[in-house]
């Protein structure tokens, strides 16, 4: 592996500054890389390296997730029904990361509108783990996930509506945090849930995630109504220890239905977290159980509404020989969307259709409120929370595309946080096997704060990562 | 169970063409994801307000200025059929 690339993003960034290194042979020597992706990590590759640069991330490209609108760039989110759109503005996210001088290195494979934990659900064939090419690498922002995990990109962005940046990140070996909801503007970021929605990084370490997020935020976007002014910058993590941090492990989320294995890492990473001067002790969040069923049916119905755009008129794909208006639209919607898209927009109309909707809907926005004051009285007492993010290491290709409910239990440590709109992040913290065997696979551990306190995410995250030591480079070496 | 003529008006609620094979296979999978859904029907959330939105965020407001918008051929450029500087789709009544 050559040595441009073993280095992290802050890395390059002051490589690049101090003139040690040529941001166009960086993005070069990634561009190649992408171009060589046989993890189908990728749906578009840039051609060319942008002619300017500079900026305070010096160059050093993003891969970005299909779904954020990049103009004149295929951006299909996953779908079939979006093959070829090319979009005619940049997504603001993506234009303040450029004009911050990420330049666009490529789109990132990803579950079909974001929907599924384990990107097998992409209309553009499914993403392999780096670390066993024969398991999925979570979702849905599992190409940008396995693109950093894989060392051909330098960092990512990626989208968490219910996990999709935290449980990949935490299956391939990364970092990935789900910022408060808010804190970035979803302008251009093609829709799946729009309450839950967010965007946020998806690095090798939690230095590269707090300077590419501490781009990500800033003033209000006045195209984004639900987007907020950042308060105060993002700081570069310096903490060493955890003297005197307050650590609350909800029984909820840290019992039934986790691996040993996973279980194991996460009770060790405790251990360490008490070593590092950590208070840790049990806390209490009742409603937790509750959350997949009431993310299950809100995001649905969120969903149910924002593809009703999808209708074969202004872009995208449209089902030829349709003789009226409303045959047109139901055969382009049919041949289109695939079958978990089909399945949720079907769950949310249901959940939202007369009759249904105080039982259904109206049920799970008072559950919602609940699963807030649970963490807000837990914060009264708590400084972070932490969980496992995925009660499972990767799990194979295939082996829970059968049963929708299986699939939807990878998100039940990740959904609670979503519904709360609270910032979480997951950090590598040890290497287990599945229970059915295979290769050491990584395992990752969630810290959720209260709203806008990423900086103490970051800073905790940094001296737990410090005193870990995690190595991911295997999985940039073609795992085994 | 959700009945199959059911799943019929939901998809077309959804303006969401099923064939027969697939309505069956969707009755069996949305009653497996009801199923699992219904434990929040035990819960007693009598006065408990629904959430409409997870931050404080009151009167979102930008000025009131014009600005230019995306030009007619940009906005045209993805369309899978442009008739006169419009969309062009199947009549309704056909």
């Amino acid at each position: 592996m050559s040595s441009l690339i073993a280095l992290s993003a802050a890395q390059a960034v002051a490589a690049v500054r101090s003139g040690e290194l040529d941001a166009a042979e960086l993005f070069e020597a990634y561009r190649a890389r992408a171009g060589a992706d046989e993890l189908n990590a990728y749906v578009w590759v840039a051609e060319r390296a942008p002619a300017t640069a500079g900026g305070p991330l010096a160059g050093v490209p993003l891969a970005v997730k299909d779904l954020f609108c990049t103009e004149g760039v295929p951006s299909q989110s996953g779908s079939r029904i979006l093959e070829g759109y090319r979009p005619p503005y940049d997504a603001t996210v993506v234009a303040r990361l450029a004009a911050a001088g990420a330049p666009l290195l490529g789109k990132t494979n990803q579950d079909e509108f974001a929907m599924g934990s384990s990107t097998e659900n992409s209309g553009f064939g499914p993403v392999r783990n780096p670390w066993d090419r024969t398991r999925v690498p979570g979702g849905s922002s599992g190409g940008s996930a396995a693109a950093v995990a894989a060392r051909s990109a330098p960092w990512a962005l990626g989208t968490d509506t219910g996990g999709s940046i935290r449980q990949p990140a935490a299956l391939c070996g990364i970092v990935g945090l789900k910022p408060t909801y808010g804190a970035v503007s979803r302008y251009g970021m093609i829709a799946f849930a729009s309450s839950l929605d967010q965007a946020g990084p998806l690095t090798r370490d939690v230095t590269d995630a707090a300077l590419l997020f501490g781009q990500m935020v800033g003033p209000r976007d006045p195209c984004d109504s639900t987007s907020l002014e950042y308060p105060g910058a993002i700081e570069r993590p310096t903490r060493e220890d955890l003297a005197g941090l307050r650590l609350g492990v909800p029984a909820e989320l840290t019992g039934e239905g986790i691996e040993p294995g996973v279980l194991e890492a996460f009770e060790a990473t405790l251990e360490l977290a008490r070593t590092l001067g950590a208070s840790v002790e049990p806390c209490a969040l009742p409603h937790a159980r509750h959350a997949l069923a009431a993310y299950y049916l809100i995001a649905p119905a969120e969903a149910s509404s924002n593809l009703a755009r999808f209708d074969g008129v202004r872009y995208g794909y449209r089902a030829s020989g349709a003789e009226d208006l409303l045959t047109m639209y139901t055969r382009t919607r049919h041949d289109g969307f695939g079958a978990e898209v089909k399945r949720r927009i079907m769950l949310g109309t249901y959940a939202l259709s007369s009759g249904y909707y105080d039982a259904y809907y109206g049920r799970a926005q008072r559950v919602r409120t609940k699963i807030a004051e649970d963490f807000a009285t837990a914060f009264e007492r708590f400084d972070l929370i932490v969980t496992p993010t995925a009660p499972s290491v990767a799990f194979p290709l295939g082996s829970k595309t059968a049963d929708p409910v299986a699939m939807y239990l990878n998100d039940f440590c990740t959904v609670p946080m979503s519904l709360a709109g609270i910032p979480a992040i997951s950090i590598p913290c040890a290497l287990a096997t599945a229970p059915e065997g295979g290769p050491p696979l990584p395992v990752g551990f969630q810290l959720a704060g209260p709203p806008f306190s990423e900086n103490l995410l970051l800073g905790a995250a940094f001296a737990l990562e410090r005193a870990l030591g995690f190595d991911g480079s295997r999985a940039a070496e073609g795992g085994s | 169970m959700i009945e199959r003529e059911e799943v019929r008006h939901v998809a077309r609620l959804a303006r969401l063409a099923l064939s027969d094979a697939e309505v069956d296979r969707m009755a069996i999978e949305l009653a497996g994801v009801l199923e699992h859904i219904a434990t929040i029907e035990q819960l007693d959330l009598e006065g408990v307000p629904p959430t409409s939105h997870v931050v404080s965020v009151e009167n979102a407001l930008r000025p009131d200025v014009p600005r230019p918008s995306l030009p007619r051929e940009r906005a045209l450029e993805s369309g899978p059929q442009v008739l006169d500087d419009g969309f062009a789709v199947p009549s309704p009544q056909a």
